[in-house]
């Protein structure tokens, strides 16, 4: 039987092996950390501490009453040196908490165990999901307790945790697989509890067969299934996820809460029973420290709030100036101009990466050959959407692109297919605002 | 080096995501289809002998020259390392019988890249086929040329010896005036009348697997076409692997038919187009007055590809119901 899978998308190069074989190594609290204020989808927060206090770690330094939101805490125990703002990996200027370190690492008072599973309820495990600053850890950064409050009437029948991975370069997914499988599978218990969830899935990426095989040992004669999925980008795009391991499509315009389904990725299933467990909120996570510039690649536990630069030269420094530097993944990351950028919950990877690699490329006439449109996983025309700014081009559908690039990756001609459809989408967003309203 | 240190050597790099591109480009791709016509070229040489060169050379010489005299006069960078031209040139030659004048490929050539493509403007921009936009003005302003074709008698004999081929009718026309039907073998290999890259189905086939192992072309137009043409062969009670074999349903369903350029993007457009294609030519070689459709059905549809993408666009994943254009 073919592996599941989902229709279109394309076989990039994966580039794993530079950083697939290292342990998840843990790199201290550096001096100084810069904590951003909105580091998820929803509501910033508001701060809650001034220059000169005293933090400890795991503190709540910023938090908001706002439902969509996640508050923030202290990565680091020592002394807030700053409330300033701080360059994010977009390119937004945001409010920041700038905190040195006094290199003790002295946990806040309110972390604690939070007690056994089975003695907590649903209500209880979404309050410590939120207390605990979760979102989602695979890059959207959606505040997971909001993923877990279904409006009234929708059921939630099943969760899916995310272990493909699709994204070149990166392996923080996989070694946390391989390192923390029995948190996963215990973050995933928690999750079906909060839903009252039937079933639990797991969908990893077949070229990672350890992780499928930590994680069938994990979930030993526990209900959950592990299922392998063929190694396709973007295998782990939520949707294209859903479509591999259900057959069912999210509605256009939709959440997978339509269909009573949640994905979580692996390291927000860890940090879940952190939570529980320890009492821990979301302080560090593994990043990727990958790509042909960096001295030695790896993946590395980094407190939120660490500068690229610090995370860099953890990892040998530059060998030479890169072309690139992007946060995330290769395919749907951000490039930056500016390494005191921080780290922050979404960022799975850090990479620096050559001209050979990461060119800059120069528009070509468009041969009509069609492969855009095979490889869209959202079934879109990507050349038609990009002739924005004509205006037929906003009748293609442009809000059903996920910015997969996966277009733009597969046009023989150069086209900067999703730079032009990305303005087609703001254009589309605000008329249809301007309806709405 | 330390991470500050290295960055400032040289400015970053900041366009937009994906940061990777796939190494198969426009040139590849175009080279790809030289690569998979050289078998046709091959059995070419073999079958007609030398005079083949020289018609290769003019065709080809006159895609280039006119596609870089444009270029200059369009105040417009060079577009020869697209290989487009090439492909173009390649394609008129072999689609030309073997007794032209010489000057005449050079002509077909100039005509398809100056009114077939740049025209229209340029590469990606023109609506039919220009090789077959060549191959339709040649026929219409030189018919005496273009319907003598030759028999490929002398085969392999031409290196050192005198070869002279003798003129000959096609299949095609062999069963429609003279009701002579050719061995399926001999057109299999390329034994018989025909334009001097069209008759060998067996060195046809090999360069298709080729563009289908490379990933070139999508199977969607070859194969309605031709399934369109010979199921249709069947329905009237005609013989579907003579009309596969015979003329030039195999070089143009894979070669022209799945021009990029000139056919429809969407999946299920495809398919249509293929179809069209295959009504068009059973139905020109069946009734109409030439005995062969293969280039006029191509051209016909070419011109239909706009309107049936408009018709063919997807429906958007998730999209519940099917929208209409
Ligand atoms: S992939 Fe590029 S060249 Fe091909 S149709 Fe799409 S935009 Fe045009
Ligand atoms: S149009 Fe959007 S969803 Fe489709 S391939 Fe391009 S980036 Fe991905």
């Amino acid at each position: 039987m073919p592996s599941k899978t989902f229709r279109g998308g394309v076989d990039t190069p994966h580039f794993k092996e530079m950083s697939a074989s290292s342990p998840i190594s843990e790199l201290p609290a550096p001096e100084k950390v810069t904590i951003p204020l909105t580091q998820h989808i929803g509501a910033p927060c508001e701060v809650k501490v001034e220059k000169g206090d005293q933090v400890d770690l795991g503190q709540i330094i910023a938090d908001t009453d706002a439902f969509v939101s996640a508050p923030i805490h202290a990565s680091v125990s020592g002394t807030v040196e700053a409330v300033t703002t701080t360059r994010l990996a977009d390119g937004r200027i945001v409010p920041a908490v700038v905190i040195a370190s006094d290199g003790e690492d002295r946990w806040h008072e309110s972390v604690a165990p939070k007690g056994e599973l089975r003695n907590l309820d649903a209500d209880a495990i979404r309050s410590i999901m939120r207390e605990a600053g979760l979102v989602g850890m695979g890059g959207a950064a959606f505040p997971t307790h909001v993923k877990y409050t279904p409006p009234p009437g929708v059921d939630l029948h099943t969760i899916i945790i995310n272990g493909c991975e699709c994204e070149p370069f990166l392996t923080c997914d996989h070694r946390v697989m391989l390192e923390f499988a029995d948190e996963i599978v215990f973050g995933l218990e928690a999750m079906m509890k909060v839903a009252g969830a039937k079933r639990g899935l797991i969908g990893i990426e077949e070229n990672k067969p350890d992780a499928i095989e930590a994680l069938r040992q994990a979930v030993g004669d526990r209900p959950y299934d592990v299922i392998p999925l063929k190694v396709k980008y973007p295998e782990g795009a939520e949707k294209q996820l859903i479509s591999a391991l259900t057959g069912q499509e999210v509605p256009s315009g939709g959440l997978p809460l339509d269909l009573g389904i949640v994905v979580n990725n692996v390291a927000t299933a860890v940090a879940l029973a952190n939570a529980i467990k320890t009492g821990q909120p979301l302080i560090d996570r593994v990043v990727t420290v990958s790509g042909d510039r960096v001295g030695r690649p790896g993946n590395l536990r980094v407190r939120i709030g660490t500068s690229m630069e610090d995370v860099f030269d953890a990892c040998g420094g530059l060998t030479e100036a890169p072309e690139r530097i992007v946060i995330g993944g290769p395919m749907m990351g951000q490039a930056v101009f500016d390494i005191s950028i921080p780290i922050t919950k979404g960022c799975s990877g850090v990479l620096a990466l050559s001209a050979e690699i990461a060119p800059v490329v120069e528009e070509k006439p468009c041969i009509r050959c069609g492969r855009c449109v095979e490889v869209c996983p959202s079934f879109l025309m990507p050349l038609y959407i990009a002739d924005y700014p004509h205006e037929a081009s906003l009748e293609y559908y442009p809000l059903d692109c996920i910015e997969c690039g996966s277009c733009s990756y597969i046009c023989p001609a150069d086209q900067r297919l999703l730079e032009r459809i990305r303005l087609a989408k703001v254009e589309a967003e605000a008329r249809q605002r301007s309806d709405d309203a | 080096m330390d991470s500050k240190e290295a960055l400032e050597q040289e400015a970053l790099s900041v366009s937009s995501s994906p940061h990777l591109r796939t190494h198969v480009k426009t040139p590849r791709l175009m080279f790809d289809v030289v690569i998979a016509l050289l078998p046709a070229t091959a059995t070419a040489f073999y079958f007609f002998g030398m005079q083949v060169g020289a018609i290769l050379a003019s065709a080809i010489l006159g895609a280039l020259v006119t596609e870089g005299l444009l270029n200059r006069l369009r105040g417009k960078s060079c577009t020869l390392w697209d290989g487009s031209a090439l492909v173009t040139g390649l394609l008129i030659a072999l689609i030309l019988p073997l007794k032209v004048p010489l000057w005449l490929p050079f002509v077909g050539s100039f005509f398809a890249i100056a009114v077939g493509k740049a025209l229209f403007g340029g590469l990606g921009m023109n609506l039919f086929n220009p090789a077959l936009v060549g191959r339709a003005f040649l026929t219409a302003s030189f018919p005496i040329y273009l319907t003598v074709y030759s028999w490929p008698e002398r085969a392999g004999a031409w290196m050192g010896e005198s070869f002279d081929a003798v003129s000959t009718a096609t299949p095609l026309e062999l069963l429609r005036f003279e009701g002579v039907q050719t061995p399926y073998f001999e057109m299999f290999i390329g034994r018989i009348g025909g334009s001097i890259g069209e008759v060998s189905a067996l060195a046809l086939l090999i360069g298709a697997a080729y563009l289908f192992v490379r990933g070139v072309i999508d199977w969607r137009i070859p194969l309605s076409y031709i399934g369109t043409v010979m199921i249709l062969a069947f329905v009237l009670g005609q013989d579907p692997l003579f009309h596969l074999l015979a003329g030039g349903l195999i070089l143009g369903a894979f070669f022209m038919a799945s021009d990029y350029v000139t056919s429809p993007i969407t999946r299920k457009g495809r398919l249509i187009f293929g179809l069209g294609c295959g009504l068009l030519t059973i139905m020109i070689r069946s009734f109409g007055g030439f005995p062969e459709g293969v280039a006029y059905s191509i051209l016909l549809m070419n011109a239909a590809v706009p309107l049936i993408e408009r018709y063919t666009i997807p429906r958007p994943f998730g999209a519940e119901v099917k929208r209409s254009a």
